[in-house]
């Protein structure tokens, strides 16, 4: 089985794994970042998004063989304690009900503001539409992004 | 305001206490039923035995208080508002409360917990109880100390002061009260002193969940477990004739193929590999029941609609005789989809069996039943079944039933391995528990300008409307009035979805009532509350809502939404109703862009009595009228010779954030005991949407998913 290299989080990691393996499952199963969540498989749902050089992805729709020698960013390495803008932003509004997809979400929007941190609206209902929030907490996610956008213009 | 009240059973019967060996006291406690009457309380807190107490309060030397609590969030807040209760009747400052999930850990902790959707309704009661009367117990601690009466005492924020002007802390008086006998008739607090209670309280496991701590059925993880997925029959009514496995064994990463019953499971050392892994498998399937479509039952339901064969589930009067007489009748057909739950978490449970237990761990809202069936199946004893629960990526119905649980046990018990089932999304959305299709006629009868008859008809794949709905309104403000059921038994599963039955039926009945005032030529708010004062002036025994409190939901919303007075361009329509006894009314604002509707605001009034936490209840309403305009609005479901047609979100549209309205709460502000939250406000959306888009477009809708039947594009917005 091939071996490959991993940036993730700034720390560098080795695994085996076949090579059309998504980088989803990578996370997940063998090196313990369970924080990014499986919800669809085929990139429809957004709860699996993290960072490749600081861009939104898909980690579903990643192979692993795809992914060396990239900056990835899991949930658990977008700040050292939870103090990224958005994530307390998160807190602010109360945004989850059952949390499943709020990792997904929180790693859409903070990609999406370092792009445009002054965003209006329709820019935001644009950026998260490819984040399914089954609890239908749309209301404050919604919130939660403009606060976060506050924060960090 | 309420009285404070006395209260009227033994707290023996679910509270005990005991000094902790390393300071401080324990307090057990059962919320929903009494304890076991030997139970033992720990002196260590490592020993906390969740069989005889499902939870416990620690009072610690320095006066902090440690919630301890096995039963975790099944994604309505209870882990948050629960404490709540407690900490207000016990007088403590809710920053000196700590709420602790009991880990993860077997070797520590036994626990068989009993869940409970209506949670604060039905613990309400018990959790003041039990906060109350830890309060008493150290107040007659701090005043046997300083030789007064306890009823010269007060306490606030966790401070015990006498008239003499001494101070203790709760934490200076734990030794003392463990030692003490439990007080009875202890005070609970008039609502106008609550000083948490009512407050915007956070979610407790904020922090873990924007940071991505493990906290979910699908985080878990064991030494040595694999990973199984399963290959299910592709259609209902379809059993396994044969399989070749050859493909699958040769998956790296794949240790095993079993099969089971009609299953075949793949074992592997990773997620992916079993999914793999059972692409690779190759079945034959033989068809043993009818394969049935979704035209087959669209015409099944209306036949046995349109005959004769019913249970008449309540009548009053004669429906017969006043539509005979009726100088106009209104009847229509309004019929519904089958619908899948789509957690965002998809299925999965861990499962260990050994000779010695069976260990048990994931997502599940029946754990004490579950953990029975696990027993039965695999011909053990219930006591050897130790099932732990894990927070829950969603439940809307489906992790009522644990047949993912049975696979997991049984793949476990096969294999000899510790096993986790995980469910692919396409796993989940075919091999569901669906909300059954649903088809209702209803019938009116005016006689004279006045609803004299109304007659309810319900035709539903496998099982029809619970016991109490009959009793919902109309009932009671109709003199004649009738519910009949009846239904076809499929070999399609199905089952509880958020708020079973209501979430259409509320939407049929509340778009008819639409078009029945329109019909009398009476105003629609005007005629729902003549009808409500009615059922005040003869009022009916077999009535489950309040019409005092559904006529002041309907006023609030009136005012709140600015009702017929919106701006050119914007549609409203308007809906109410009550259920899981709670009362809540509906106004949605429409626009129309190229021709398709987009909702755009959402006024929602709810009456669930005392609002616990206001954060948390906004929240829960919210999601509540989303998700019920989606699945109204868009979500569909058929199937093809026993084929499911959609199996993923690029076949299945669930709703997104392009799509939602913003929604305008208001809790009525009440003393009433609180009721439930998580279900009631998606009932009546549908309507209130129909309504809005017969106002802008003359076309009244009777078929859910609507923009199907609005002859606008269908596709599926990615």
């Amino acid at each position: 089985m091939p071996t490959f290299n991993l940036k993730i989080n700034n720390e560098t990691h080795t695994v085996e794994a076949d090579m059309d393996t998504p980088l989803l499952w990578v996370l997940r199963d063998q090196l313990n970042f369970v924080g990014t969540k499986f919800g669809c498989g085929i990139g429809q749902c957004g709860a699996c998004t993290i960072h490749i050089d600081g861009n939104a992805m898909r980690s579903c729709l990643l192979q692993v063989s795809q992914a060396e020698g990239m900056n990835i960013t899991t949930i658990e390495g977008l700040s050292k304690d939870g103090d990224h803008p958005v994530q307390q932003a998160w807190k602010e509004v109360d945004v989850p009900q059952c949390g499943y997809c709020q990792a997904g979400q929180i790693m859409t929007a903070s990609a999406f503001l370092k792009n445009n941190p002054n965003p209006n609206e329709t820019e935001i209902r644009n950026a998260m539409h490819g984040n399914i929030c089954r609890c239908a907490a749309y209301n404050s996610i919604e919130e939660a992004v403009k606060v976060a956008a506050k924060k960090i213009s | 305001m309420t009285p404070s009240k006395k209260i009227a059973f033994s707290r023996r019967s679910f509270l005990k206490t005991s000094a902790l060996a390393g300071g401080g006291i324990l307090i057990g406690f059962n919320v929903l039923n009494a304890c076991n009457p030997k139970a033992e309380m720990p002196i260590d807190i490592s020993k906390l035995n969740f069989n005889d107490f499902n939870a416990f309060i620690k009072i610690s030397d320095e006066g902090k208080i440690t919630i301890f609590s096995p039963n975790p969030e099944i994604g309505q807040g209870v882990k948050t508002s629960m404490p709540m209760i407690i900490a207000e009747e016990l007088d403590v400052a809710w920053k000196d409360v700590y709420v602790v999930q009991a880990p993860l850990d077997t070797k520590n902790y036994t626990r068989q917990v009993a869940g409970g959707s209506q949670s604060i309704r039905k613990g309400w009661e018990a959790l003041r109880q039990t906060g109350a009367t830890a309060k008493q117990l150290l107040v007659n601690a701090a005043a046997a100390k300083w030789g007064v009466d306890a009823s010269e005492c007060n306490v606030k924020e966790g401070i015990i002061t006498n008239a003499k002007g001494d101070k203790l802390g709760y934490g200076d008086v734990v030794k003392e009260a463990a030692l003490l006998e439990i007080p009875e008739n202890v005070s609970l607090k008039d609502t106008k002193d609550f000083t948490i209670i009512g407050e915007q309280i956070g979610n407790v496991d904020i922090d873990k969940i924007i940071t991505g701590k493990p906290l979910f059925g699908l985080d878990y993880k064991e030494e040595g477990m694999l990973y199984a997925s399963v290959l299910r029959p592709p259609a209902f009514g379809q059993v396994l004739e044969s399989f070749d496995d050859s493909g699958a064994k040769s998956v790296s990463g794949v240790s095993q193929v079993l099969k089971f019953g009609n299953k075949i499971a793949v074992l592997a050392n990773s997620t992916w590999a079993a999914m793999k892994g059972k692409k690779a498998l190759k079945a034959n399937w033989k068809q043993e029941s009818q394969a049935e479509s979704t035209a087959f039952h669209d015409t099944k339901l209306l036949e046995i609609l349109n005959g004769k064969t019913f249970d008449t589930r309540r009548k009053d009067g004669d429906v017969k005789e006043a539509f005979a007489k009726a100088d106009k009748v209104l009847e229509r057909i309004y019929e519904s989809p089958f619908l899948p739950h789509n957690c965002m978490e998809p299925m999965n449970f861990f499962a260990n069996v050994k000779d010695e237990k069976i260990h048990l761990v994931g997502p599940i809202q029946t754990p004490a039943g579950t953990a029975k069936r696990v027993a039965r199946h695999l011909k053990r004893e219930e006591n050897e079944v130790f099932l732990e629960m894990t927070r829950m990526g969603g439940g809307f119905g489906r992790r009522l039933y644990g047949d993912f649980v049975l696979e997991a046990a049984e793949i476990s018990s096969l294999s000899k391995k510790p096993v986790k089932v995980v469910f692919s999304r396409e796993d989940d959305m075919t091999a569901g528990t669906y909300r059954p299709a649903i088809k209702y006629k209803i019938a009116a009868s005016i006689k004279d300008g006045k609803l004299t008859g109304y007659h309810l008809k319900e035709a539903a794949v496998n099982n029809n409307m619970y016991g109490l709905i009959p009793n919902f309104f109309p009932a009671g403000a109709v003199e004649n009035y009738q519910v009949d059921t009846t239904n076809y038994k499929s070999n399609i599963t199905t089952g509880a979805w958020r708020a079973p039955y209501t979430n259409f039926l509320a939407s049929a009945e509340q778009s008819f009532f639409d078009e029945l005032a329109e019909l009398m030529g009476v105003d629609r708010i005007k005629l729902h509350m003549d009808l409500l004062e009615q059922v005040k002036t003869n009022p009916n025994p077999k009535v489950e809502y309040s019409p005092d409190r559904l006529q002041n939901v309907i006023k609030l919303a009136v005012e709140k939404s600015n009702w017929g007075k919106s701006e050119k361009g914007v549609y409203q329509g308007f809906s109410v109703y009550y259920c899981h006894n709670t009362h809540v009314a509906e106004v949605a604002d429409i626009t129309m862009e190229n021709g398709i509707p987009s909702v755009k605001k959402v006024t929602c009034i709810v009456d669930c009595g005392i609002v616990v936490n206001p954060l948390g209840a906004t929240n829960q309403v919210k999601g509540g009228v989303i998700d019920g305009i989606g699945h109204t609005m868009y979500s569909d479901f058929s199937f093809n010779n026993g084929v499911p047609e959609s199996n993923n979100f690029n076949s299945y549209q669930l709703i997104r954030m392009g799509q939602t309205p913003k929604v305008d709460v208001h809790f009525v502000e009440s003393d009433i005991d609180p009721t439930g939250l998580g279900e009631p406000t998606l009932p009546p959306i549908g309507a209130a949407v129909a309504n809005a888009i017969y106002k802008a477009t003359g076309k009244r809708l009777t078929k859910q998913p609507y923009m199907s039947n609005l002859n606008v594009d269908k596709k599926v917005m990615g």
